[in-house]
């Protein structure tokens, strides 16, 4: 056994939450043990060019890791957002990353190489400091995902306690499979953003139980918008990964369903809005 | 009227129609030689929700935006595949609790995914921004296109966040995240300074009064569409282009030191 194996089965071991990983003890965690191959890594310095200007220590990783291994035995990439760093935020370099990971995973495909693509998600969405490049990048990762869905599932995984939203949330919904835990959030515009919008009539963005009745990984497996809930639990959720892929992909991914959510949304009434609940009440009803 | 709304107008032979929703329209028109669906999001203050009255991308918009476009790509499955123009003007997409609750990032996932779709069954898709073209709204109507065109207006803007929200989002006043803004080409709110990051593919100049589109102007932006259209018919189905201009080799370098890098260590 390699000090490397030997290393993975320690940390399953001491500590199976992976709610308190980094993105790079996830992405490792997930792997087949002892096959965790960083690409770009640390040492190569390619950091944000544009966040020390604005008086921000940019990081040497820029929040995002990019994993080649196996998963079950099969040629795999795992690109994961740090979650720490400026809210896992889609920078330019951080944004790439993502984005040519699922970019030569698709071209994998095109020359026979069934490489499986996994995206480990925490993210707030574009990093403010790098505008139009994290928006940019977003673009290009949601043009990747639809491309590449056609060949193999692509599969989110968003654990907390982060959250995906902005432009990853709006990827997630173009993922195949969406795996969350109870600790994960899911949507476009975070709590703070609509109660600084539209006040706090709108959203109490500090009363979290309300939150998370809204966006939270159970409200949103309940309600259809994920696929598979599941423990906070590294051996669990690498299960989860690896029988997304075993399954294969759906007939139609949920970002392709429009006459289904055309009618799910047609039974909701603003002038007397459900609540989380109510929403998984009138939805399963509609459905 | 929105810009939206007077440009689908001014670039439609016929009156534009509804598509599920009266805040989506589409307009099917000929352009040269060239069949064209035309798609805009415009403000519907009776909407049924009210946070996504005043042109925003909401529940109903993005799923309507991806209704329209799918139907396009069903239709010409055994024809030659016609080209579809994105009006753009999109303040954002919706912010609201319920559009939280009942899945915005989705709403809008499906619009892009529509686009994106068509882009890759062989639909020339094309962004013709000629207004606010901001955050998610952007994403689900406009950014999976094959080529983007923008007029060279004061009123047209390209960014992740409007300057309103963006000021209260990091405690900072309007003149504050101007002059921040100056200093570092990712945030520039004005569309000649976004131009410089390889984005865009042209820049129309001269269109005098956008709000009131004058046949002149109307005529100008025809014949870009359809130089552009050319262009995406002969070109990659993907994205590529974004990272090949002299421009975007300056001010994107690292998204494609990224992508190079990646690439140099990818194989086994």
């Amino acid at each position: 056994m390699t000090s490397e194996v030997a290393g993975d089965k320690r940390r399953l071991l001491e500590r199976t939450s992976i709610v308190e990983l980094d993105a790079r003890e996830r992405a490792r965690a997930l792997l087949d043990p002892g096959t965790f191959r960083e690409l770009i890594d640390a040492f190569d310095r390619l950091e944000s060019p544009w966040l020390a200007a604005q008086g921000i220590v940019p990081e040497r990783d820029d929040g995002a890791v990019v994993a080649r291994g196996t998963l079950d035995g099969e040629s795999a990439v795992i690109a994961a957002l740090q979650g720490a760093f400026q809210a896992g935020s889609l920078g330019e370099v951080s944004g790439a990353k993502i984005a040519g990971a699922l970019e030569l995973t698709l071209a994998d495909h095109e020359r026979g190489i069934a490489t499986r693509p996994v995206l480990l998600a925490e993210s707030g969405g574009v990093r403010l400091q790098e505008a139009h490049l994290g928006l940019a990048a977003a673009a290009e990762i949601g043009a990747a995902i639809v491309a590449l869905r056609r060949h193999v599932p692509v599969v989110l995984v968003t654990a907390g306690p982060v959250g995906c939203f902005g432009g990853m949330g709006l990827c997630a919904g173009l993922c195949s499979t969406v795996i969350v835990t109870r600790a994960a959030r899911l949507g476009l515009n975070g709590p703070e953003v609509i109660e600084q919008e539209h006040g706090i009539g709108e959203l109490d963005a500090k009363d979290r139980p309300l939150v998370w009745s809204l966006t939270g990984g159970e409200q949103r497996h309940g309600s259809g918008l994920a696929d598979v809930l599941v423990d906070d639990d590294v051996e669990a959720i690498a299960e989860a990964v690896r029988e997304a892929f075993r399954r294969g992909p759906p007939s139609e991914p949920r970002s392709a369903q429009v006459e289904r959510f055309l009618n799910l949304i047609a039974v909701v009434d603003p002038s007397d809005p459900p609540d989380g609940p109510g929403l998984r009440r009138l939805w399963r009803a509609g459905a | 009227m929105s810009r939206g709304r007077a440009w689908i107008d001014a670039l439609a032979d016929t009156p534009p129609r509804p598509a599920g929703v009266p805040s989506v329209l589409v307009a099917d028109a000929a352009l040269g030689a060239e069949r064209v669906r035309y798609v805009a999001v415009v403000p519907n203050p009776d909407g049924r929700f009210p946070r996504a009255r005043r042109g925003e991308v909401g529940l109903e918009e993005g799923w309507n935006l991806a209704k329209a476009v799918r139907e396009v790509v069903d239709d010409d499955a055994d024809d030659e595949r016609r080209a579809i123009v994105a009006v753009v003007d999109v303040p954002s997409q919706a912010y609201g609790r319920l559009e939280e609750l009942c899945g915005i990032h989705q709403a809008c996932a499906a619009a892009a995914d529509a686009y994106a779709t068509a882009r890759l069954a062989g639909h020339p898709v094309v962004a013709l921004v000629v207004g606010r073209a901001l955050s998610g709204g952007f994403l689900a109507h406009g950014y999976q296109a094959n080529r983007i065109l923008a007029l060279d207006d004061p009123g047209v803007t390209i960014h992740a966040m409007g300057k309103q929200s963006a000021a209260r989002v990091t405690q900072r006043t309007v003149e504050e995240l101007d002059a921040l803004a100056e200093r570092n080409l990712p945030l520039a709110y004005d569309i000649a300074t976004f131009a410089r990051l390889g984005l865009l593919d042209r820049l129309i100049e001269g269109v005098a009064d956008p709000d009131n589109p004058a046949p002149d102007d109307v005529e100008v932006v025809k014949g870009e569409v359809l130089r552009v259209i050319a262009e995406a018919r002969s070109a990659p189905r993907d994205l590529s282009n974004r990272l090949e201009s002299d421009d975007a080799r300056q001010s994107r370098a690292a998204s494609i030191e990224v992508r190079k890098r990646l690439a140099a260590g990818w194989a086994s």
